[in-house]
């Protein structure tokens, strides 16, 4: 392997108002080779990104950039992207209503005069899909594609661009495990070709598995960097880095106390809001007891998101049909006041869109979903208010300055404990979490399953919806397997493993 | 908790009190409006020879901008819930035909019609609201097609007449002044007292809460700054209200625009509809998936936007002493400007009551001002333009800075 530096970001610190983001980071990555950054939520490996990609420009931070050896003052994207740095962010960037080789090309059109050659545009981007091996039409609208797709087109984007030196952050964070080792793989494809890339993530098995460094970042500073081909790295080297300490169990133990039936959903059905013939949720049904934490299995797609949002106020799709049951009376969740009135809570994984208020501070979206438990007569009550929202700051250990802060400016793991936050505050008998951890630290993530923990002993119940295997199995007691919108297997999470639960998926894909 | 991992984690460092300096650019946008509020005013005291701050102008600079402001109240709510309304200048214009037409034509008494008036402003806006709130409509079709078919309507049934006069009593509610309560010769007693009351009282209130803040724990802007601040206010205050005094004294309708001012304050940053109005604005899905009725919420808003529109019809109808068709022609664009001046976001989510009404006196001023220096309705246009571009692009910048 080549010595060639490519890159050194040297002391770096970059500050925000009340926030010391990056102190003094340095940062060095050599050619061809994939450089993993870990940390914990808000660590600052996205703002070391964004310092390097030329999101925050010269001149808003301290310290040295040298790229192929020399010193850079990059003033925007734009010059980062001549020199080949492309970032691609935590959030994507694609724009939903416009097709693949318009979003590839966008900025950066196919064109003589302003005038756009659109049969060259498709057959490069053909050219691009096949490189990152993704068998999609041209001219295929983004929202009709999933986020495993769409991440490929972001990285066909950046092959646009000529890049050198590819950043990704949390690239897999909303892929299911195929998706994820595909992009893996194509990465590790590109190494051979000599690109060198920079990863975020906080899978540390992917970490492990292509990375030739990892540099650990804590508390915006750099902690260490580990070289994989001089030791073997473990995860547990990894976490170890990140927090200070070992972290000997990834799941917090629980004896399960399961008392009766809480929640029921009786044979739901419903249909996709704009296809109104096709079955989102097929004749589900589902239980869950007193103490108990029941999982949703399934790979990304198979409905579970749908099958949640539909029965929590009927938020998604139509034509829904079927029964609810809570403590053994039906009730009535045919608006999200409503369910909430039931006493059910329902944690989204889209945070953005769906979570949070961005402009809004830590405080106003902490309390959004219990103004009762805020206020008298419509008049809020500040001081209740705040001493809510500073105790689930404490208790969920939320990163922020203060409780004033705007979301927008927390890291992303931070947003998700905040979603988290604002429901437990609301108070629900049962919690439905859909992918609560994704895009959070080890550290956040044992927190997160020690309060559903804590739950549960409280006497409440949890639907937990995760793609991650491993943590379904770690925490909960059963395990539904969902496929293609309907229940396809249910076990007891003794006789759970992966392969029981991939099997079920299989065999119910082939009977149709 | 019993989390791993305790020890190592470091808790997030308490804030220090802010800094003068930090504190004063955190807050830039808002005292930025104020000050260029004060700045324009002097200009004009200077350029007019001193005539803006006469009692004479500056009761009329109330008389003439409460409309204004009274709209602008409705229209922040409206676009911090990230709607628009146009049809407010269209609504002005019918329910003074309505008025004149049930006063003049079928003798109704002032009060009567008055209250018809401001429950048919309600029923125009809820009418909007609905296509709006419930069909999602974009306002910005919805509230132009009202504006068209209200000065439509207005047109037909005034039959392209003025109607006037009104009784007496009506136009009190324009022309009026507080009753005098015992003769201080030139002084008027009782705007006297009510010029040293208010500010007392503010002051107290403002105190009260801050000790109230600093007793659980709270930051609260430095204290030399709050004195500051209160001074100012006390100083403004007390001079602007002895100069009306000097002369009639408080007009009825700087009152009730007072009254108005501290309730929807009141509402923006107290209650729970106020905080909901903003999450909704900031996003709208996450919260009706907060258990909010986000439909209901806007429809309200626009109800509430009708019936201060309606009020500020009569207001108009009874300062003009008749009906015409053409009246609150443009109304609308001054009412938005001065909500995007007192910094609401075009996006929504965003914007202040004080920040509206400071914005409306902003063209107020303007409008008085360029009207006394005898400059042509031609060079206000230009002049206010460009002052809510400035406006929005110094937000602009703020925003990128920080
Ligand atoms: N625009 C901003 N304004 C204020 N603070 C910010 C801003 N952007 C980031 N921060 C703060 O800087 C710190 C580092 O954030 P960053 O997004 O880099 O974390 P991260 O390591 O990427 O975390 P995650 O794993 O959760 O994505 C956090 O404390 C965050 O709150
Ligand atoms: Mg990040």
């Amino acid at each position: 392997m080549s010595t060639n530096v490519i890159l050194e970001m040297r002391n770096i610190t970059k500050t925000f108002p009340g926030v010391m983001a990056l102190r003094d980071v340095s940062f060095s990555v050599e050619e061809g080779e994939i450089h993993a950054l870990c940390g914990e939520n808000g660590a600052g490996k996205s703002t070391l990104m964004k310092v390097l990609s030329g999101v925050y420009p010269h001149g808003t931070y301290d310290g040295e950039i040298y790229y192929k050896g020399e010193l850079k003052t990059f003033g925007s994207i734009k010059d980062t992207e001549e020199e080949g740095i492309i970032i691609i962010h935590q959030e994507l960037a694609l724009i939903p209503m416009l097709s693949i080789a318009e979003n590839i090309f966008l900025g950066n059109e196919v064109a003589k005069g302003g005038v756009i050659n659109w049969a060259e545009a498709t057959r490069r981007t053909s050219e691009l899909l096949a490189k990152v091996g993704l068998k999609e039409n041209p001219s295929t609208l983004i929202t009709h594609i999933g986020v495993g797709k769409q991440q490929l087109v972001e990285i066909a984007k950046a092959l646009s661009k000529k890049v050198k030196l590819l950043i990704l952050d949390e690239p897999t964070a909303s892929l299911n495990e195929s998706d994820s080792n595909a992009l893996l793989d194509l990465l590790l494809e590109f190494k051979k070709q000599g690109l060198t890339s920079i990863i975020i993530s906080h899978k540390l098995n992917e970490i492990s598995r292509v990375a030739d460094k990892i540099t650990v970042l804590r508390d915006g500073a750099t902690v260490e960097t580990l070289d994989c081909h001089a030791e073997k790295i473990s995860e547990a080297r990894i976490i170890r880095g990140m927090v200070g300490r070992e972290l000997s169990d990834r799941f917090p133990k629980r004896v399960p106390h399961i008392g009766e039936t809480v929640f029921e959903v009786r044979n739901w059905t419903a249909y996709h809001p704009i296809h109104a013939e096709r079955k989102i949720s097929n004749g589900i049904n589902l239980n869950v007891r007193r103490g108990e934490v029941v999982g949703i299995a399934g790979l990304m797609g198979a409905g579970r998101t749908e099958f949640a949002m539909s029965v929590f106020g009927r938020s998604y799709g139509q034509k829904i049909s079927g029964d609810v049951l809570i403590n053994g009376k039906p009730a009535d969740v045919s608006t999200v006041e409503r369910a909430i009135k039931s006493g059910l809570a329902y944690v989204t994984e889209d945070r953005k869109q769906l979570g949070l208020v961005l402009i809004n501070n830590v405080m106003h979206n902490n309390t959004l979903a219990n103004h009762k438990g805020i206020s008298k007569n419509l008049i809020i009550d500040e001081y209740i208010e705040r001493k809510a929202a500073n105790e689930y700051r404490d208790k969920l250990r939320i990163r922020t300055p203060s409780i004033y802060q705007d979301v927008v400016n927390l890291s992303g793991g931070n947003q998700q404990k905040v979603v988290l936050a604002k429901w437990l505050f609301a108070n629900p008998d049962v919690l439905i979490l859909d992918e609560p951890t994704r895009g959070i630290d080890v550290g956040a993530k044992y927190e997160i399953y020690t309060i559903v923990n804590d739950l549960v002993a409280a006497g409440k119940a949890v639907i937990f919806i995760s793609s991650e295997m491993p943590e379904l199995l770690g925490t909960c007691d059963r395990i539904y397997v969902m496929n293609e919108g309907a229940i396809v297997a249910e076990m007891p999470v003794a006789e759970a493993s992966q392969e029981n639960i991939m099997g079920a998926i299989m065999r119910s894909g082939e009977k149709v | 908790m019993n989390t791993p991992n305790e020890a190592t984690r470091t808790a997030v460092p308490p804030t220090a009190a802010p800094s003068l300096a930090v504190f004063l650019r955190q807050n830039m946008r808002e005292y930025g409006i104020l000050i260029a509020l004060v700045v324009i005013m002097v200009f004009f005291q200077i350029i007019t020879g001193g005539v803006l701050f006469r009692p004479v102008n500056l009761t009329n600079l109330v008389l003439q901008n409460s409309f204004v402001v009274i709209m602008a109240l409705g229209m922040l709510l409206v676009i911090v819930a990230g709607h628009i309304d146009l049809s407010v200048g269209s609504i002005v214009a019918i329910i003074g035909a309505v008025a004149a037409v049930m006063m003049v034509n079928y003798k109704i008494d002032p009060w009567t019609t008055s209250l018809v008036c401001l429950i048919l402003g309600g029923a125009i806006g809820a009418a909007q609201g609905y296509w709006i709130a419930y069909h999602h409509i974009p306002a910005f079709i919805v509230t132009l097609a009202g504006m068209l078919v209200f000065r439509g309507l207005t047109l037909w049934l005034l039959g392209g007449m003025n109607i006037g006069p009104f009784p007496a009593e009506f136009q009190k509610l324009s022309t009026g002044f507080l009753p005098d309560l015992f003769d201080m010769g030139g002084l008027h007693s009782t705007s006297l007292i009510l010029t040293i009351a208010i500010p007392a009282l503010l002051v107290y209130l403002s105190w009260r809460g801050r000790k109230l803040n600093e007793s659980h724990g709270i930051e609260v802007e430095p204290f030399a700054f709050f004195i500051t601040r209160n001074a100012v206010l006390v100083a403004v205050m007390l001079a602007l209200g002895y100069q009306l005094s000097t002369y009639k004294g408080f007009p009825n309708i700087l009152v009730i625009m007072g009254v108005l001012i501290a309730f929807y304050t009141f509402v923006t940053t107290r209650t729970t509809i106020g905080r909901r109005i903003y999450a909704l604005g900031g996003n709208e899905k996450a919260t009706r998936l907060s258990g909010i009725n986000t439909e209901r919420l806007s429809f309200y808003t626009f109800i509430n936007m009708g019936v201060l529109a309606a009020f500020a019809g009569l207001i108009v109808a009874a300062r003009l002493n008749s009906s015409t068709p053409k009246a609150g022609n443009g109304f609308e664009l001054d009412v938005i400007a001065a909500c995007f001046i007192g910094g609401a976001s075009t996006t929504g989510g965003v914007g202040k009551i004080t920040g509206a009404v400071v914005g409306a006196f902003i063209m107020g001023v303007l409008n008085n001002g360029m009207s006394i220096m005898g400059l042509g309705i031609d060079f206000q246009q230009m002049v206010k333009g460009m002052v809510l571009l400035a406006a929005v692009v110094f937000d602009l910048y703020n925003k990128q800075k920080g």
